[in-house]
C-alpha cells in the first residue's frame, strides 16, 4: 500500500495520544537547469549559471538570480575543487538523515569559478584538522544517480600535490 | 503609519509532551488574550491563525485551530512562518482600515512528531535534502563561519546561554530554567561543532495570541495600550553558501527600517529592553550586531561586558528567551507578548523597570533567513 495511515492509541495523563504514521510518495521535478547541473555531473563536470547582471557564477545552478532577478541563462563549468568556507563535525546520530555514521563533517565549499558556496558532505578527511581556507576536491560518484551525492563529498587536496 | 496598539497577550506555559490537543492550547490562549483585553469574541472581527502542515501532521492544517481562535462567521486568514510575521499580516488587516480588532494565535506541537526530521524538508529536494541536514547541523555552519570571522568565542556563547536560562528563571512559561556556569555549557555534550547541548533551545510546545486593534478601539481597552511604533521584516537568500553567513543583512535591513518608522538613531539608548529570538547562543551574539546594538564581530564583547543582563543598560531576553522555551512559530510572538508584559510593568520578577521603548523580533527560515523586527512603547509617538 503507498498511502498508509496507521494509529496507535497511547494514554498519557489519564488522555489518549494517537500515534501515526505519515508516508506519502511524492515526485519533485528537476527541471531545466537542475537536470542540465546533475547532466554534467554524469561526466565528471560541474556546472554553474552566471548572471549577466551581476557577473556572480551560481554553484549549484538555479534559474533566476536572486539579487537582481534575472533569468539565468550563461552557463559555465566551474572546477572541481575549491576553498572550504565553513564546516561543522557532528557528532550525534540520525540513521535515517545522515547519508554517513557519525562523527561525520559537512562544509560550504566555494568551487574555483563559483561566487556561491556548495553545501556537502566532507570525506577522506582528518575531521579534526579541518580549517575554513583549506583546499578540497570533489569526489565524483562511480554511478551518478542523477541527485545531489553525484560527488559523493568533497575530500581536502594534500598540499604536496598542490602547486 | 495609522496607529495601532496591541491591546491583549496571551501565553500557555512552554513545555514538552503537552497532551492538549491544537485546539485545546489555541483556545486557551485565545481567551486568555480576550480575557486579558477585556474583549468578547463579538469584538473581534479578523482572525490571524500560523500553521505549518509539516510540522501539524495534516494538510490545511489552520483548520484544527481557526474555529479555537474565534473563525466561525468571521474574517479568518493564516500565515505559515512565525508568528511575527502572522502578527506583521495582522497589523497590516488592522491598518486597511476594515477591522476594529484582530486576533493573531500560534501553536506549536512539534514536538509530536521528529523535529529533525521535519526541519530536514525545508533543505531542497532537488538538490542539498539528501545531506540530512537539520537546524543544528546548518545552523553550526553558520556558527562556525561567523565565530572564525569575528574571533567571537565558545565562552561568549556561553555566556548567553548562562544569561538566558537564569533569566528563564524568572518566567513562569519559561520550559528549560538554570542555574549553570560557562563551565556546564563548554562541557555539555558537543552536537556540531561549535554547537553543544547547552548552546541550543529546546522544541517546546505551547500557544500564544496577541490582539490588535485600531487607534479607536485601543483607546477603549481594559488594558493600557501598547503602540506598535515601528515593524519591518526582510528576507535574505533561501541557500546558506548564498548568504553572507558572518552577517545578517536581512536583519539590518529590518531593524533599520523599523526604526526609521519609530524615530529611533541609537537603538541601545533608546530601547530598554529587548527579546530575540536566540535559537542558538551563537544567535542572540549575532542579532545584536544586526539590530545595531553594537559593530560588527562586537556582539560577544557585549554580551561580556554584562550590558545585556538583568540591571544592565539594555537587558536582552529577560524572559529566558528562545534558548528556553523554543516553541516553533510561536518563539516570534512570544516576544511580542513578552515585550507588552514589560511595558506594561506586568513582567513580574523578570521586570525591566521603567521600560518606554522595547524590541521584539522574530526569524523564519534555515538559519534566520527572514527576520522581522518590531518597536513598541507605551508612549504614543
Ligand atoms: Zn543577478
Amino acid at each position: 500500500m503507498e498511502n498508509e495511515t496507521t494509529f496507535e492509541i497511547q494514554e498519557k495523563d489519564g488522555l489518549l495520544v494517537h500515534q501515526g504514521v505519515i508516508r506519502v510518495p511524492y515526485t519533485w521535478a528537476a527541471g531545466e537547469v537542475a537536470s542540465r547541473f546533475y547532466a554534467g555531473l554524469r561526466e565528471k563536470k560541474v556546472l554553474g549559471l552566471r548572471c549577466p547582471a551581476c557577473k556572480v557564477v551560481l554553484v549549484p545552478p538555479k534559474k533566476v538570480c536572486h539579487r537582481c532577478f534575472s533569468d539565468l541563462t550563461d552557463w559555465v563549468e566551474v572546477g572541481d575543487e575549491g576553498v572550504l568556507q565553513t564546516f561543522t563535525v557532528v557528532h550525534y546520530s540520525e540513521p535515517d538523515l545522515h547519508p554517513v555514521e557519525a562523527p561525520f563533517a559537512y562544509g560550504i565549499i566555494k568551487l574555483d569559478g563559483a561566487d556561491t558556496g556548495m553545501t556537502h558532505l566532507i570525506g577522506e578527511a582528518d575531521i579534526k584538522g579541518l580549517k575554513a581556507g583549506m583546499r578540497l576536491k570533489a569526489v565524483f560518484r562511480h554511478q551518478p544517480q542523477g541527485n545531489y551525492l553525484d560527488i559523493a563529498y568533497f575530500k581536502p587536496i594534500e598540499e604536496a600535490n598542490h602547486g | 503609519m495609522d496607529k495601532v496598539a496591541i491591546i491583549g497577550v496571551g501565553q500557555t506555559r512552554y513545555e514538552r509532551g503537552n497532551t492538549k490537543s491544537f485546539a485545546e492550547l489555541v483556545y486557551e490562549v485565545t481567551r486568555k488574550a480576550l480575557d486579558d483585553a477585556g474583549l468578547e469574541l463579538d469584538n473581534i472581527d479578523n482572525v490571524v491563525t500560523t500553521t505549518n502542515d509539516f510540522y501539524d501532521g495534516r494538510t490545511i492544517a489552520c483548520m484544527a485551530v481557526a474555529e479555537a481562535s474565534g473563525s466561525y462567521g468571521r474574517d479568518a486568514t493564516n500565515v505559515e512562518g512565525d508568528g511575527t510575521l502572522s502578527a506583521f499580516y495582522g497589523l497590516m488587516r488592522t491598518l486597511s482600515g476594515v477591522y476594529d480588532a484582530t486576533i493573531v494565535t500560534t501553536h506549536c506541537k512539534m514536538s509530536e512528531g521528529n523535529p529533525r526530521k521535519l526541519f530536514n524538508q525545508a533543505f531542497d529536494p532537488i538538490y542539498d535534502r539528501i545531506l540530512g541536514m537539520d537546524a543544528i547541523s546548518s545552523s553550526a555552519l553558520q556558527a562556525r563561519a561567523y565565530m572564525d570571522r569575528y574571533g567571537v568565542t565558545e565562552e561568549q556563547c556561553a555566556m548567553v546561554s548562562v544569561k538566558n536560562h537564569a533569566n528563564a528563571r524568572n518566567n513562569p512559561y519559561a520550559h528549560v530554567a538554570l542555574e549553570i556556569t560557562i563551565d556546564d555549557v563548554m562541557k555539555s555534550p558537543m552536537l556540531a561543532e561549535p554547537i553543544k547541548r547547552l548552546d541550543i533551545s529546546p522544541i517546546s510546545d505551547g500557544a500564544c495570541a496577541i490582539i490588535l486593534a485600531t487607534e479607536e478601539r485601543a483607546r477603549k481597552s481594559a488594558k493600557k495600550p501598547v503602540w506598535v511604533r515601528g515593524v519591518a521584516h526582510c528576507t535574505d537568500a533561501y541557500r546558506l553558501g548564498e548568504r553572507d553567513l558572518t552577517y545578517s543583512a536581512a536583519l539590518e535591513t529590518a531593524a533599520k527600517k523599523a526604526y526609521k518608522m519609530a524615530g529611533i538613531r541609537n537603538p541601545f539608548k533608546q530601547i530598554d529592553v529587548a527579546e530575540v529570538y536566540d535559537a542558538f547562543s551563537y544567535m542572540e551574539l549575532m542579532w545584536y550586531e544586526g539590530l545595531g546594538f553594537c559593530d560588527r564581530g562586537k556582539g560577544g564583547k557585549l554580551v561580556e561586558s554584562g550590558k545585556t543582563q538583568m540591571g544592565g543598560e539594555l537587558p536582552v531576553n529577560p524572559s529566558g528567551g528562545v534558548l528556553s522555551a523554543h516553541p516553533v512559530q510561536v518563539a516570534g510572538l512570544a516576544r511580542i507578548a513578552e515585550a507588552v508584559l514589560q511595558l506594561r510593568g506586568e513582567a513580574g520578577g523578570r521586570q525591566v523597570p521603567g521600560a518606554k521603548t522595547a524590541l521584539a523580533h522574530g526569524i523564519t527560515g534555515i538559519c534566520g533567513q527572514t527576520h522581522c523586527v518590531w518597536v513598541l512603547s507605551n508612549e504614543e509617538a
